[in-house]
């Protein structure tokens, strides 16, 4: 019946408001508008592992002690991507982008939320295939410095490989996968020359800036984690990020439905949530025409 | 007044065919809402939800992330996606690591479901080859929830149901058709 006391609830609830504030104001990372039930699993396994009796304790050992707080921090960051992850959302990227994209003469992509970079190097992989590489600079940013350069390091367990083979042959891939990596103690490692062209850097969705000049944001199963107020206000910074007519590309479960944006872009495909940033803002001329 | 509130069911290997049944046993107009999570494979299509809806009177639908829970309604975690309640009790939808190798896994809805409705809580489980819900069915009785589970005898695979059994006491331990007259006579009709 533990769980079921109001007031415990209550009392625990100030201490994850308490935490997460802690989190804030000394570290910068802002989780205060992550969904609660992520963040009150994550606390929970850490508590558990730690020895930690309240979530108080953990809010005092996170700010006196850095080592604690890294690992806190990579608790929050959500690592599981594949390559080539949903393959039909890489065809459709093949069959309905990449030729629009090569209209361009350069062309920049922004990949927010890498994570451990699997679909940074799809992407890498795709481009090189279209005959796009050379005018393609890929932006791969996340939150967490340690794995943004696990992501620049571009190596994954060998394990892994036969479902990413299948994988990419299911996502319009026109190769044999393994001439992308090679096989080195039970990992696989990709051809170094995947990352040209591929700038890795540290950004954080919550608290920091636009990105400019993008032709293209990828940003899948990221939104998910957020509430409906930090999703808009993210969508806003894609939305100041990109061109007009540039690709905005959300998780297959994320929408820009309930955003307060979705007449700021026209869908591509709704099966792969995959939009397209309007020319103009169809709200400011529906006011222009009033 | 009802005791209960919402139903949650888990399923794996054999599963469907007992969730079907017991769906089938619900009005239209059923006072609750009910969601389950089945494992499916990462690239099923929508085939579940329509085969069921053409069979049952309740109305099915895959969960979408931060939908609102409404009675009546039957919400099943979509491929490759965990599914959650969360503290405002809208469903939410995760992309974590597999959990008991599975995504969907039984295990993350049954506990946050636990801890949003404690005792008004009904949670099911069904036939299955892993051990996928346990610690679900755990978190739902030491909340103070209600724990049901297909008899063994009835299911395709018993590993769950048997797995489940041993870490908990179930309150009623039925074959399926039995289970949809249970929670049809919970949540006050019969």
């Amino acid at each position: 019946m533990v769980c079921m006391d109001s007031n415990l609830q209550e009392s625990r609830d100030i201490e994850i408001d308490l935490l997460l504030e802690a989190v804030f104001r000394k570290y910068g990372h802002d989780f205060r508008d992550y969904i609660r039930v992520h963040i009150k699993r994550r606390i929970d396994h850490r508590m558990r592992i730690s020895g930690c009796e309240h979530i108080s304790d953990m809010q005092h050992r996170v700010l006196y002690d850095r080592h604690f707080f890294e690992v806190f921090l990579q608790d929050f960051s959500i690592n599981v991507t594949e390559l080539f992850r949903d393959p039909s959302f890489y065809l459709t990227v093949r069959r309905d982008i990449v030729p629009v994209l090569k209209t361009y003469p350069h062309i920049k992509i922004w990949h927010a939320g890498c994570a451990t970079g699997e679909e940074v190097y799809s992407m890498s992989i795709l481009l090189r295939e279209e005959g796009l590489s050379d005018k393609a600079r890929i932006y791969a940013t996340d939150y967490h410095r340690a794995v943004v350069q696990r992501a620049k390091r571009g190596v994954y367990p060998i394990e892994n490989m036969k479902e990413y083979t299948l994988n990419y042959q299911k996502s319009g891939g026109r190769h044999s996968f393994a001439d992308y990596y090679r096989a080195d103690y039970g990992s696989a490692v990709l051809d170094r020359s995947l990352r040209d062209g591929i700038i890795f850097a540290d950004h954080n969705l919550v608290t920091d800036g636009v990105f400019g000049d993008m032709h293209m944001v990828v940003c899948r199963n990221v939104l998910i984690y957020f509430n409906r107020d930090l999703q808009h206000r993210v969508i806003r910074l894609f939305m100041d990020s990109l061109l007009p007519g540039g690709f905005l590309c959300l998780g297959k479960k994320e929408t820009l439905r309930f955003s307060g944006c979705d007449h700021l872009f026209e869908p591509v495909s709704n099966s792969e949530k995959i939009y397209k940033k309007r020319l103009f803002d169809s709200g400011d001329r529906i006011r222009r025409d009033l | 007044m009802n005791a209960y509130e919402a139903v949650v069911i888990g399923g794996s290997a054999g599963g469907l065919e007992a969730l079907e049944i017991i769906l089938k046993t619900l009005p239209a107009g059923f006072p609750a809402p009910v969601a389950a999570v089945f494992h499916l494979s990462p690239d099923s299509d929508n085939y579940m939800v329509e085969y069921l809806n053409r069979n049952c009177r309740v109305w099915i639908k895959e969960a979408e992330d931060k939908e609102m829970i409404h009675p009546g309604r039957v919400y099943l975690a979509p491929p490759n996606y965990h599914l959650m309640v969360n503290t405002d009790r809208t469903l939410v939808l995760s992309a974590e690591p597999r959990i008991n190798y599975s995504r969907p896994s039984i295990d993350p809805l049954f506990e946050t479901a636990a801890d949003v409705l404690g005792t008004r809580l009904v949670g099911v489980l069904l036939s299955g080859a892993n051990r996928d819900g346990s610690r679900g069915m755990k978190r739902i009785k030491e909340n103070g929830g209600l724990a049901v589970v297909q008899s063994p005898e009835t299911t395709l695979a018993p590993q769950m149901v048997e797995a489940a059994m041993a870490t908990v006491t179930a309150d009623h331990v039925l074959p399926p058709d039995a289970i949809g007259a249970l929670i049809n006579r919970l949540f006050g009709k019969t």
